[in-house]
């Protein structure tokens, strides 16, 4: 049984059919990463894992629990943790509430106060900054901040949107730093979204080829590595 | 020519300048307008004072009055700015939330009164007055945002607009259909406090011997003279002002000290990214409404221990004047709320007869207030929040 399993997922917005029965499996300390051009449903595949864009039909099943039809809020408590899209930052309150607000679902005031400390260490620029608004930080800090919070949930399965969108590459290089080592050393098993696909498949195991709603290749990272296909489409080839 | 003066006024640095001043005021006939009035309105004020038409003593009296009259407001305001922030939208039902909580405090406190425990244990007494006033206003609150503003959460924003416009008529035409046209009328309540600070008030002769218990915080009057000022002073007045800022000062912490406040401050700004940190957006929501709603009671309830008289429509120009000044303090702002509605209670009790004014003009003074504000100032006196909020 894998750790995270969608199967035959069809999301809609309105009248328009974002996902056309996405499946997709991810293993218990794996890295998965989904690849795509924009548009291709990359968001709303994580936003269906999550409960926020519920699929009108299909399934999400976390550990063989059926998650499909969760309130977002329930799907977090069980480990599910997404970092999203533009890293959304809670702009108006400071850089040590949006960490507080990661571990809202928890309940040990030790614990939260020994992981915030971890995730300074982990971003030592977040412990000189923790007393400023969210919104002063960075476009990279801010990418920190919201791995660092997302890190507070104690997440057993972490999904990134496109953690590298718009931060200079060295900032890329770090935040692909973070990514391997949370999987390395913490364990946390990844399903990254990334445009920048060349990074991704570099750090995954698997992989996954999204494209207007379907998924067109499943393979491991290293084999679509070198699919001719992939490299014309998505990496500049 | 026209249009290098336009070119010339877009360079001008934003520092006030009496030149930039004029120019702007010349090309823009409104601000025109608002600079005459205001000008009118000092000099109408100042000659009234110096000719010895307006005299200090009223002012302190309409000043004690308007603070009161302006915690209420604030209180009222409060709820409107609270929902406003995280639902972007005027719940116009909240001034008969305020009115449930006056209405059913006083069934209660009818009842504490014909059991004799509003005389045998006052402070009891209003306290079980003031808590079923939140209990009925938040009822009310909690019903009005599942059954008609939940289901209308992705609607475009009009429509819960009408809708709240709908359930306020529908709450005063229920309260009307259940208890009747009739006004109610408050009981005197006489709240004897601190004996050892004002020995020689509150006496009473019973069974031959005189007893003192202290100044009468709800039915008292007392003239006074502070600085050589005649007042008759109301402790009343200060009572609502203080109890109000104590309210005032628990939702402050509420907000920005607990988990759950947090919670609020995040959803008002994103809801999506809310649910993924874990919280239960729906949950924050009707906690929100809970407390405006509460507020709302308790100012409810204070609003008629000084007032006394209640009615199905007690709700609605209070309803209203609380929005203009959470509107005046900038909606979605709590301390703006704060000011919005102390400013708005002491202009229109001060303005009228500082202008030499009828006194029934005081409406019309705080609505113009609304318009020139909307007009001016439309992120109201303390706020960016609105423009930040749209971005
Ligand atoms: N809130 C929305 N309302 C309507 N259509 C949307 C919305 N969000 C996304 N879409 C559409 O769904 C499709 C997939 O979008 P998305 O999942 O954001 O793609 P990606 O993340 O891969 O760029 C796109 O065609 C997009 O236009
Ligand atoms: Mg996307």
């Amino acid at each position: 049984m894998s750790l995270l399993e969608i199967h035959d997922i069809h999301t809609f917005y309105g009248n328009i059919n974002a996902l056309k029965g996405v499946s997709l499996q991810v293993e218990e300390g794996e890295i998965v990463t989904l690849i795509g051009g924009n548009g291709a449903g990359k968001t709303t595949t994580l936003n269906t894992i999550c409960g926020i864009t519920p699929p009108r039909s299909g399934q999400v099943c976390l550990n063989g629990q059926d998650i499909t039809r969760l309130p977002p809020h329930k799907i977090v408590e069980l480990g599910v943790v997404q970092v999203p899209e533009g890293r959304k930052i809670f702009t108006r309150l400071t850089v040590r509430e949006n960490l507080e607000l990661g571990a809202f679902g928890r309940r040990d005031k030790t614990g939260i106060a020994r992981d915030i400390q971890s995730v300074f260490e982990r971003f030592p620029r977040l412990e000189e900054r923790q007393r400023q608004l969210g919104g002063t930080l960075s476009g990279g800090e801010q990418q920190m901040l919201a791995i660092g919070r997302a890190l507070m949930a104690q997440p057993r399965i972490l999904l990134l949107d496109e953690p590298s969108m718009g931060l200079a590459p060295l900032l890329v290089r770090e935040i692909f730093n973070v990514i391997v080592s949370l999987n390395a050393n913490s364990g946390t098993t990844i399903l990254l979204v990334e445009q920048n696909a060349l990074m991704a498949l570099a750090v995954a195991n698997r992989a996954y080829v999204l494209q207007s709603g379907y998924i067109t290749h499943a393979d491991s990272a290293e084999k679509l590595r070198h699919d001719p296909a992939i490299i014309e489409a998505y990496l500049g080839g | 020519m026209i249009q290098k003066s336009q070119t010339a006024f877009k360079n001008q640095s934003p520092r006030l300048s009496i030149n930039g001043l004029l120019n702007r005021t010349i090309q823009n006939p409104l601000r025109l307008i608002a600079i005459v009035l205001l000008v009118y309105i000092l000099v109408v004020a100042l000659s009234r004072l110096l000719g010895g038409d307006y005299r200090a003593d009223q002012f302190a009296r309409q000043l004690i009055f308007g603070l009161a009259q302006g915690s209420i407001y604030a209180l009222i305001a409060l709820g409107y700015t609270l929902v406003y922030g995280i639902l972007l939208m005027i719940n116009f039902a909240h001034g008969e939330v305020f009115m449930a909580g006056a209405y059913i405090g006083f069934f209660v406190i009818t009842a504490l009164n014909n059991a004799g425990l509003l005389v045998s244990q006052t402070l009891l007494a209003l306290l079980i007055t003031i808590f079923s006033g939140v209990i009925a206003s938040v009822i009310v609150a909690v019903a009005l945002e599942r059954i008609a503003y939940r289901p209308l959460r992705n609607a475009p924003r009009l429509v819960p607009l009408i809708t709240a416009i709908g359930a306020s008529i529908l709450l005063q035409q229920l309260f009307l259909r259940l208890f009747g046209v009739s006004t109610r009328r408050y009981p005197d309540v006489n709240l004897y406090a601190f004996p050892q600070l004002f020995p020689e008030l509150g006496c009473a002769t019973i069974n031959g011997e005189t007893i003192c218990r202290g100044i009468d915080l709800i039915g008292g009057r007392y003239d006074v003279v502070v600085f050589g000022l005649q007042l008759r002073v109301l402790p009343i007045h200060f009572l609502v002002f203080f109890l109000a800022l104590t309210f005032m000062a628990v939702l402050w912490f509420i907000v920005q000290r607990t988990r759950i406040g947090k919670a609020m401050r995040a959803v008002a700004e994103d809801k999506s990214t809310a649910a993924l940190m874990g919280i239960d957006v729906d949950q924050v929501i009707v906690i929100t409404f809970v407390l405006g709603a509460a507020l709302a009671g308790a100012g409810g309830v204070l609003f008629a221990l000084y007032n006394q008289q209640v009615s199905p429509f007690i709700g609605f120009i209070p309803g209203i004047k609380a929005f203009t000044a959470a509107v005046l303090g900038g909606i979605g702002n709590i301390p703006g709320a704060v000011f919005g509605g102390l400013f708005l209670g002491v202009v229109e009790s001060v303005a009228p007869s500082m202008l030499g004014l009828s006194q029934q003009l005081k409406d019309v003074i705080a609505f113009s207030m609304l318009v020139l504000v909307l007009i001016f100032r439309p992120t109201g006196i303390l706020g960016e929040v609105l423009a930040q909020k749209k971005a």
